[in-house]
């Protein structure tokens, strides 16, 4: 049975890591996933699961991954905000496999998947 | 909606709202009486007496962004069409608390689902905010409480980080989910 004890031990193996992974800062990617009645229903918890996932992967420190009320836009749901070089992308209609592929090109690599953008679908 | 765990998380959504410090979960399960029961506690702004009064009627909502507000309406659907019962308790200024029971066995009742994977989420999304999970079947109960965590981590070390997350997601299935022996 795991206990809280073993906390202890990862604190002290964590503080020596905090503080290069301060560093990231300014080029940090926030992406805001909507997690009210309506994205929840859509399936949003295994989208924010996936993106979660791949940032742990692939040891992504500069991306900051939350969760948001009710984007506003119900039938579009799931949406995820990606907020990255100061501009907001919207994708729309999200899945796993889409979250993964978002996380990969654009945030690893810096090109937007335009199909699945809001507007383009 | 298809799992309790998506219906406690929508409902611990509206907690957050409402502004909360602390929200307590607690499952308990009866196999022998065939019963099994969700409650979400929280300390938030609460509501007054016309807004409780209305609170279950999917054209109640706080939010302006439309009209209908589901979160509650579809709670309570999920416990009264499974034989049970469904409880909301309101005041302003102390916070809210909603109970639904179950029939373990009924035909309509939803699985319970994820549970783990909507605690985890809860826990590690809202830096601001203190959860208290309680799992209790027969003799065997489990718990989490994120005051005990950040006790033991201290402040420097957010309960999002990875490696923080990955101890976390194997301490709620040992304690949390486990105890239900995918019965539910």
């Amino acid at each position: 049975m795991k206990s809280l004890e073993e906390l202890r031990a990862l604190r002290e193996k964590m503080k020596s890591q905090t503080d290069n992974r301060s560093v990231a800062g300014s080029d940090e990617t926030v992406i805001k996933v909507g997690m009210a009645t309506c994205g929840i229903a859509a399936g949003a918890r295994p989208v924010l699961d996936a993106l979660l996932d791949e940032a742990d992967k692939r040891h992504l420190h500069n991306v900051s991954i939350s969760q948001t009320g009710c984007i506003g836009m119900c039938r579009l749901e799931p949406i995820v905000e990606v907020f990255k070089d100061g501009q907001k992308f919207t994708y729309v209609h999200m899945t796993e496999d889409k979250a993964r592929k978002v996380m990969n090109d654009h945030v690893v690599n810096g090109n937007p998947v335009k199909e699945y953008l809001i507007g383009e679908n | 909606m298809r799992e309790l765990a998506l219906n406690i998380l929508d409902i611990a959504e509206n907690s957050l709202r409402a502004g909360a410090t602390l929200v307590e979960i607690d499952l308990a399960a009866d196999f022998s009486q065939d019963a099994f029961s969700i409650s979400v506690r929280d300390n938030g702004k609460g509501m007054s007496k016309e807004m409780l009064a209305s609170v279950c009627d999917p054209f109640t909502t706080t939010r302006t962004t439309r009209k209908v507000g589901m979160g509650l309406p579809l709670f309570k659907y999920s416990a009264e069409s499974a034989g049970g019962t469904f409880h909301i308790t309101s005041e302003e200024g102390k916070g809210t608390a909603v109970t639904a029971a179950y029939r373990i066995s009924h035909v309509d009742r939803m699985p319970l689902g994820d549970f783990g994977g909507v605690a985890l989420q809860l826990v590690t999304m809202n830096p601001g905010v203190d959860f208290c999970f309680t799992a209790k079947a027969g003799d065997r109960q489990g718990e989490l409480d994120t005051r005990e965590v950040r006790a033991i981590l201290g402040e420097e070390i957010p309960l999002g980080a990875p490696e923080v997350r990955a101890f976390l997601k194997d301490y709620i299935k040992e304690n949390l989910t486990d105890i239900f022996g995918g019965r539910l």
